[in-house]
């Protein structure tokens, strides 16, 4: 299972990562030598067996009660953002959705 | 590697040197005080740390609200760095997290705090405990006390590395495919994974949620039990913590292990396994029948299958969780970012390390579209054949024993350059974490001045028969006894 | 046009529920606080932090699946929905993927007197995100976290409804339904109750579903009608000129009143589901379930049904009035203190849904007993004052709280209804009008209007006018024969 240099780029764009030219050749690779490893699940016949999502079979239905109870320390909570604005949260300026997509497909591309 | 250090056995004048039950003694008779404990901690970190670098944080001040605690003994632990503690910086090995204050304790720490126990210091790891060898810090490679040359295993190889070394009386680490227990066999210590469940994970920075517990790095099995208890119990703010847990009875007076039957897993002892370690593992087995339990080997056919299913359900679980590290509400944020794709990328590509890149690309891949049935869905499916191996063996064992890591500490840089090597150090410790079992690691012997750990792996919820079998081991054994002489440190 | 092609549309809803406490943690839900006020570690996705499902969030959602007729799963659990956006904290939402809450429901509805059925495809639980606003002075964009982790049902229909009309009518029963389940307030106005819409165009008769396009921001009724009324000219225009449509989403543009392109599919994201493993799964109880459909109202198709057999009202009415739950509620305690259902009725759909909409308010925020109505309307009957001072003493008492009686009486505004003291002022409105009385005795009726005018302005406009009319009629009468 090899693993091409685009397909690197494109998963390093859903994981918000941005690589060097250095790290694409290496993890196209090396996530090349460990998928050829873990192909080795292929082998068996799973047909039928239910995934084990959770290992406490039994625990489920795990519920808390609608109480409010507010958070005591707020201010420092809000004040470890790296950049804050009158108690907001600030990051570079959002597209209208889709458009920061859009522009991150052409940098790709480009 | 240099050649074999020296190794000299316990002195018990030597405060550092005392595991935590025998410190409480001293500290009930009044023979020394809290404060002095502290300070003998804090001079050794001084002393040796230059060289261990076990530590990313310590604090130095003996805390003064525990000063008048009307005798009850209070004991300084240290803590991995990826447990949430309020006010002490909490990096996870990373360079995202290098300045992050936690605004709150851990569940753990507060069990602890309630019984006395303070945070000497925030231990170092393997950047999000991503790895087996603490070298993918962002913070410098940990050393093993044993050897300065050698890793301390990992990923918690500042916990263990800092218990071995006297430079905390114990420790809590974490375990998602053995980050507790090889580090502790690595560095001969102590080293518990509960059963999945057992310990809250509330506070516990997630890797891979459906793997990660938190658990005890001690001098020995009583310490052990100790932490234990304190760590256990039912949380509500964790929703995967198991409900009404009893607490575990101390481990006591086990004389004989008459009736406990013994599976020796012959997966556990195949090619790989260096002949030392085998060895050692065989012997300690034979300890074991002598003290009256009955031994054979046994098989668990899917062990093969393990770490497969691991690189893939980990990563995947730890792509999701790494996502929330994204530069908005705290940790580290570029300051190249002209828009909002750049902050994104250039934060995570800056406070990311390597092997954290590594298993965000892995994770994301085998979670991408077309790829989960065959990836993902497979390799939970596989792990319920793994499951059922371990449970087809309880239908005739009590217990199971076998190597903790199928080498002694091997060379630091022996292995960064090549992952799937560096993976296969937790090939015997992941199967136990993909079935959320309960295992244990303590020292069993020595090869090449390298301490050797035995693991013994049990039913659910029965850590009691774990402790009370290495209890009655290390009753009748010394290798728990054993202190590693550190780098340039004067033999006494 | 209309003939040759058909319109298909599904919608997808979000509806916040109704609890006090967040979804995951207990941080409270209450609207309009000031930024980032109510937040916690767990919402702002902290290291280490974990959810915890809050129970009444369940609950709702179940018993929003059982109002829209849904099959309730026995087994459920969540997923995490992956992707980066400054509003989402965890860089995932926790929602639902393979094994929805519920599914296969169906809500019934009526669109220009006819009924018409869409089905519900599936109702699924998560949580709901942050509010971006964007700084005009610095560039960048502001987030507050207030809304994040505030528990959502998605709703998503079948594609059934088969015109723009049909859509609103669609979303209007069900905003009605879900109020009437008591599981949301479903203000649209502040984000409790937001649509997208998938819609797309075919050849009649055709089985296939065309190109489709999403079209998203429509944060009213009128805007869901108007942008895909929008949609059809647009893609029949598109399909007239043979030109290709596009898989794509699209965003309703409020000031230029058209869909724009916001992405096509092909950029679209890939969420990488997968089971939360911060959640255990949730096995519902068929009894606990059952429990909850008892103790759901009557919901307002039902209740349409019943006013109309048991007030008599048309179809029309009870459907108005049944369209809000608190509408509903304040026609049937009005009829309960003045039982003339129809006068009721024409009194809520005219003034008080006319209050209600010239100023924008919702039939929850009227503060307007229905007892005090019903007194008002009491008042018209026994005389003390017209129709028409009543419509204004109703705005007064609305907007002051006062009690229509007192106000009537504070400021005077009972009828003239003494027969005597009224026939004075009759007497003197024939002497100081010659010409009209005159008219009015050669046959001229129209005159009579003029005579009761003056009538109503000598009096300030008190005069009973159906006295003030039998008085001046009868003077009238008297004195032509008087006066040969």
């Amino acid at each position: 299972m090899a693993v091409s240099p685009e397909e690197v780029r494109h998963v390093a764009w859903l994981a918000r990562l941005r690589l060097t030219a250095h790290e694409e050749r290496l993890f196209s690779e090396q996530l090349s030598n460990i998928l050829a490893h873990v192909a080795k699940l292929q082998e068996l016949d799973v047909e039928g067996i239910e995934p084990t999502f959770h290992v406490l079979k039994t625990l489920s239905n795990v519920y808390r009660p609608d109480e409010v109870r507010s958070w005591p320390e707020l201010r420092e909570v809000v004040q470890a953002a790296p950049q804050q604005r009158d108690g907001l949260f600030a990051v570079p300026r959002v597209l209208p959705e889709g458009e920061d997509e859009v522009s991150a497909k052409n940098e790709k591309d480009g | 590697m240099r050649c074999q250090q020296r190794m000299r056995k316990m002195d018990e004048g030597c405060l550092t040197d005392l595991s935590v039950h025998q410190l409480r003694v001293l500290l009930e008779r009044g023979e020394v005080a809290p404060r002095d404990v502290h300070e003998a901690y804090v001079r050794r970190i001084e002393e040796v740390d230059d060289q261990l670098n076990a530590y990313i944080t310590v604090c130095p001040d003996f805390p003064p609200e525990l000063e008048n605690r009307h005798g009850r003994p209070v004991f300084p632990v240290a803590v991995k760095d990826n447990i949430m503690t309020r006010g002490i910086r909490t990096t996870c090995g990373s360079r995202i997290l290098a300045r992050f204050i936690p605004p709150y304790d851990a569940t753990a720490i507060l069990r602890l705090k309630e019984r006395g126990l303070y945070v000497l210091g925030k231990t170092n790891m393997d950047e999000f405990a991503m790895g087996s060898s603490c070298e993918n810090s962002a913070f410098g490679p940990t050393r093993n006390p044993w050897n300065l040359d050698a890793v301390p295993g990992g990923s918690s190889g500042g916990s263990a590395a800092a218990v071995a070394a006297g430079e905390a009386p114990w420790a809590l680490g974490s375990d998602t495919g053995g980050s507790v227990r090889q580090p502790a066999a690595l560095c001969g210590v102590v080293g518990m994974k509960p059963t999945y469940g057992r310990v809250s994970r509330f506070g516990l920075v997630a890797f891979a949620s459906s793997l990660d517990q938190i658990g005890p790095i001690t001098r020995d099995v009583w310490d052990c039990w100790v932490l234990m208890r304190a760590l256990c119990g039912h949380d509500p703010l964790d929703s995967t913590s198991a409900p009404g847990q009893a607490p575990i009875p101390p481990p006591q007076s086990v004389e004989s292990l008459g009736g406990v039957r013994i599976g020796v897993p012959r997966e556990y002892l195949g090619p790989g396994v260096e002949d030392a370690v085998r060895d050692a593992v065989l012997k300690a087995v034979g300890v074991l029948e002598e003290l009256g339990a009955r031994a054979e080997e046994c098989s668990l056919p899917h062990t093969e299958y393990g770490l497969s299913a691991y690189y893939i359900i980990a990563p995947a679980e730890a792509s999701s969780n790494l996502a929330r590290y994204d530069g908005v509400r705290y940790g580290h944020r570029t300051c190249q970012a002209s828009s909002l794709l750049d902050m994104y990328e250039l934060t995570r590509q800056e406070g990311f390390g390597a092997e954290v890149k590594r298993r965000i690309m892995l994770g994301t891949y085998v979670l991408s579209a077309g790829y989960y049935d065959a990836y993902y869905l497979r390799a939970q499916k596989v792990r319920t054949l793994i499951c059922r191996d371990f449970e087809r063996a309880w239908a005739r064992y009590d217990l199971l024993a076998a190597p903790t890591s199928p080498t002694v500490a091997f060379p630091l840089g022996e292995r960064t350059a090549d992952p799937l090597a560096m993976y296969m150090a937790d090939v015997l410790t992941i199967p136990v974490n993909l079935a959320g079992l309960p295992a244990l690691s303590l020292p069993c012997g020595f090869a090449r001045g390298l301490p050797v750990g035995l693991q013994l792996i049990g039913r659910p919820f029965d850590e009691l028969t774990l402790l009370r079998v290495a209890q009655a081991f290390q009753q009748a054994t010394d290798y728990h006894l054993y202190r590693p002489v550190v780098g340039g440190e004067v033999d006494g | 046009m209309a003939d040759a092609v058909e319109v298909v549309i599904g919608l997808e809803v979000h509806v916040e529920l109704k609890t006090e406490s967040k979804i995951f943690c207990a941080c409270s839900t209450r609207f309009g606080s000031p930024p980032n006020t109510q937040v916690c570690p767990i919402c702002l996705g902290h290291p280490g932090t974990l959810p915890v499902l809050n129970l009444k969030a369940l609950e709702l959602a179940v018993r929003a699946a059982l109002a829209l007729n849904c099959k309730v799963a026995r087994y459920t659990k969540f997923d995490r929905k992956n992707y980066f956006y400054p509003d989402l904290p965890k860089g995932y939402q926790i929602s639902q993927y393979d094994a929805p809450l519920a599914e296969h429901g169906w809500l019934e509805f009526r669109v220009d007197g006819r009924m018409r059925t869409a089905r519900i495809r599936r109702v699924h639980l998560e949580e709901d995100a942050g509010k971006l606003m964007h700084d005009e002075v610095t560039g960048e964009t502001l987030v507050d976290f207030n809304r994040c982790g505030v528990p959502l049902i998605e709703v998503v229909t079948e594609p059934d409804l088969r015109s723009p009309r049909e859509a609103r009518a669609f979303m209007e029963e069900l905003r009605a339904v879900l109020q009437y389940a008591e599981v949301s307030d479903c203000r649209m106005q502040e984000g409790s109750l937001r649509c997208d819409a998938n819609i797309s165009l075919r050849p009649r008769g055709a089985t296939d579903l065309g190109t489709k396009a999403e079209i998203k921001n429509l944060n009213s009724f009128r805007a869901l009608e108007k942008a895909l009324e929008y949609e059809v000219a647009r893609q029949t225009r598109a399909l007239e000129r043979g030109e290709r449509l596009v898989l794509e989403t699209r965003g309703w543009d409020e000031g230029r009143q058209v869909t724009v392109p916001l992405r096509t599919k092909e950029e679209a994201h890939d969420y990488r589901y997968f089971p939360e493993p911060d959640l255990v799964p949730m096995t519902l109880d068929p009894e606990w379930v059952e429990q909850i459909r008892r103790s759901l109202p009557e919901l307002p198709s039902q209740r349409m049904a019943r006013f109309q057999a048991e007030y008599g009202l048309p179809a029309y009415d009870a459907g108005v009035i049944v369209a809000s739950r608190r509408l509903a509620d304040f026609f049937e305690e009005c009829v309960r203190h003045y039982p003339h259902p129809k006068t009721v009725s024409n009194w809520v759909m005219g003034q008080v849904l006319g209050y209600l909409n010239s100023r924008g308010l919702e039939p929850e925020e009227l503060n307007f007993e229905p007892e005090r109505l019903a007194e008002l309307l009491r008042m018209v009957d026994e005389g003390v004052i017209s129709v028409s001072v009543a419509r204004e003493v109703f705005e007064e008492a609305v907007s002051t709280g006062k009690s229509p009686r007192a106000l009537v009486e504070e400021k005077g505004l009972e009828q003239l209804s003494d027969t005597g003291a009224l026939a004075a002022v009759v007497r003197q409105v024939i002497e100081e009008h010659p010409s009209p009385v005159r008219d009015y005795r050669r046959g001229k009726v129209k005159a009579l209007g003029f005579l009761m005018g003056q009538v109503m302005k000598k009096t300030a406009g008190k005069a009973n006018p159906q006295l003030a009319r039998r008085l001046l009629e009868e003077a009238l009468a008297t004195e032509r024969e008087e006066t040969p």
